[in-house]
């Protein structure tokens, strides 16, 4: 990887302020799932969820692998559609519209949910090219350079790369990778962006940018996050949801246990199951 | 307690020894088998060239077939028949199977996808005697001969070879980068034409060369489409024109030993012709390769 990155010589904060949390009450409802069930042939991966995310709120999404985060996460753009044999039972409103209902585009809906992958995953395109390729496939073309400026910008990557917009995407570390493909995201002003484990795959200092970045972005977004890294939710989440294998005959499948606060969640979760989890003592 | 003598000898027994025996047997008549396909290639090369580099002229070239009893000519018509009918073959061809893979890739269901590559694999087996018979019988009978109806016959020979080679290609874009790309709530056309299919380019050009090389050697498929030819050359594919390996053929008929050594001749520049794009064409699949894949 590129060793001349900024990542590298950016000093690290030791301890960083606490963001202010912000509270859901007064704040419209985004994502309105109803007894959400999401199956891979016949088999469930994730049952019975029923949540609300709200507006201008990070909405962090934790629990242990294999409890269906990333798919609850990927059903509420229709993500789940590409795979063969998924089936969404329930419904999924946002802003009070069903996304599964008849004569609802998944294109369309994808346009106004956008998405960050848990591995960085820019366009063999220039750095430019890889903002600019969302706005001229949905025809925002009117002001282009302003445009992907603006994004790369909000993505706090613009003085990383405004000297290199031609050079590959490639030749960026795997962290600014991941800020090319929030700025991407983000380009085409959607309305949420949800965050797959953003994180997962870069090295603390690199995390701690992308968490930055959320806490600026969610005064224009709404911003959904799975994340496996509890301290990563804690810091960057007003509210959090705690998702669960449940054991069952035919094997297991995800749950909500608890969807509260950050705060409460991690300092007085109300189920066991979730103390559990957030004191470290399974998962 | 007594050790067994049987467990704790180091040396063989009779029957690790029959084993071990059988074991090197093998290996060695793998290799030679492996030796003798290296040899086969070695050896008609070899024997083309040697025959045929004598004929190798400017006049073979430039000239057409001399007329009857005078010496000399050479091979032009049939050069520029092989570039008109293969080139015609590509261009019907290479967007078919480029858009055949993108069906079994992109868009068909897991079901029809395995239906469509099994029958590709059929396609590609297809005897291409009877490829030219079909074309005969679809085209030819009642209005004659022409190039292009041997383009025809040539471009469903290749048809296979190059979807195949796209699917496969395809097949390595990283789903990563359709899903990035739909998330921005493009198509799944737009996401083909803007993110997958110029990722893969580069193997879709390898793929369609290898076709290219396939499609100049066939000769069946022109034997019932394009082979009653005017001793002339011509760049018109509604005219019949003569092709490398049917030329091959019409030379080594000939009583006259020059033309003999001219179907030589022309046999080493059509094998070098398939040999250097075959091989540049995988080479560039190799690198290709290790830059979608590093």
């Amino acid at each position: 990887m590129d060793t001349d990155t900024m990542d590298e010589v950016a000093p690290i904060e030791i301890a960083k302020p606490q963001e202010a949390k912000r509270s859901a009450a007064g704040r419209e409802v985004v994502f309105d799932t109803r007894d959400l069930s999401i199956s891979y042939g016949k088999s469930l991966a994730v049952g019975g969820v029923t949540l609300k995310a709200y507006e201008n709120l990070v909405t962090a999404i934790i629990g242990p692998s294999g409890c269906g985060k990333s798919t609850f996460l990927r059903s509420l753009n229709r993500m789940n559609d590409l795979i063969p044999g998924a089936r969404v039972d329930g419904e999924v409103l946002y802003h009070d519209q069903n996304i599964y209902a008849n004569g609802v585009d998944p294109v369309e809906v994808r346009r106004r949910i956008g998405m960050v992958f848990q591995k960085p995953n820019p366009f063999p395109k220039s750095i430019y090219d890889n903002v600019a390729w969302g706005l001229r496939v949905l025809g925002m073309k009117d002001g282009l350079d302003d445009r992907v400026q603006r994004a790369l910008t909000q993505a706090a990557l613009w003085d990383e790369v405004k000297d290199r917009l031609k050079k590959g995407a490639f030749g960026l570390s795997g962290g600014q990778q991941q800020r090319l493909c929030i700025a991407r995201a983000i380009a085409v002003e959607p309305d949420v962006v949800l965050l797959d484990e953003p994180a997962s795959a870069l090295d603390p200092i690199a995390t701690a940018k992308i968490e930055d970045l959320m806490h600026e972005l969610k005064n224009d977004y709404t911003l959904v996050i799975v994340t496996h890294n509890m301290q990563q939710a804690a810091r960057v989440a007003d509210m959090t949801a705690f998702f669960s294998l449940e054991r069952t005959e035919s094997g297991g499948h995800g749950v909500l246990v608890e969807y509260d606060e950050t705060q409460k969640i991690f300092t007085q979760p109300s189920d066991k199951r979730t103390e559990g989890y957030v004191t470290g003592r399974f998962g | 307690m007594a050790a067994d003598p049987a467990r704790s000898s180091l040396s063989l027994s009779p029957r690790t020894k029959r084993r071990k025996v059988v074991n090197a047997a093998m290996q060695t008549l793998a290799t030679l088998a492996a030796l003798s396909a290296v040899a086969v290639l070695a050896v008609v090369i070899y024997s083309v060239a040697r025959r045929g580099l004598p004929a190798l002229s400017w006049d073979f070239f430039t000239k057409t077939a001399a007329t009857f009893g005078q010496s000399g000519g050479g091979v032009a018509n049939a050069l520029v028949g092989s570039f008109v009918i293969v080139g015609l073959a590509t261009l019907m061809a290479v967007p078919v199977g480029i858009l055949v893979a993108l069906y079994v890739t992109e868009f068909a269901p897991p079901s029809l996808a395995s239906a469509t590559r099994l029958v590709l694999d059929i396609l590609n087996g297809l005897p291409s005697i009877i490829v030219g018979i079909f074309v005969y019988g679809l085209l030819v009978i009642g209005s004659g001969q022409a190039a292009w109806k041997g383009s025809f016959a040539i471009a469903i020979i290749m048809l296979p070879l190059v979807a195949r080679a796209t699917q496969e290609v395809l097949g390595l874009v990283p789903s990563s980068l359709r899903e990035g790309a739909l998330a921005l709530g493009a198509s799944r056309w737009r996401t083909v034409l803007g993110v997958v299919l110029p990722t893969s380019i580069g193997g879709i050009l390898t793929g369609t060369v290898l076709a290219v090389a396939r499609g100049a050697g066939e000769t069946a498929p022109l034997l019932f489409t394009t082979s009653i030819a005017a001793n002339a050359v011509t760049w018109d594919p509604r005219q019949p024109v003569l092709s490398m390996p049917f030329d091959i053929f019409v030379l080594s008929e000939s009583p006259d030993p020059a033309d003999h050594a001219r179907a030589w001749a022309l046999g080493f520049v059509l094998i070098m012709f398939v040999l250097i794009t075959s091989l540049i064409a995988r080479l560039a699949l190799v690198r290709y390769r290790k830059r979608l894949e590093g």
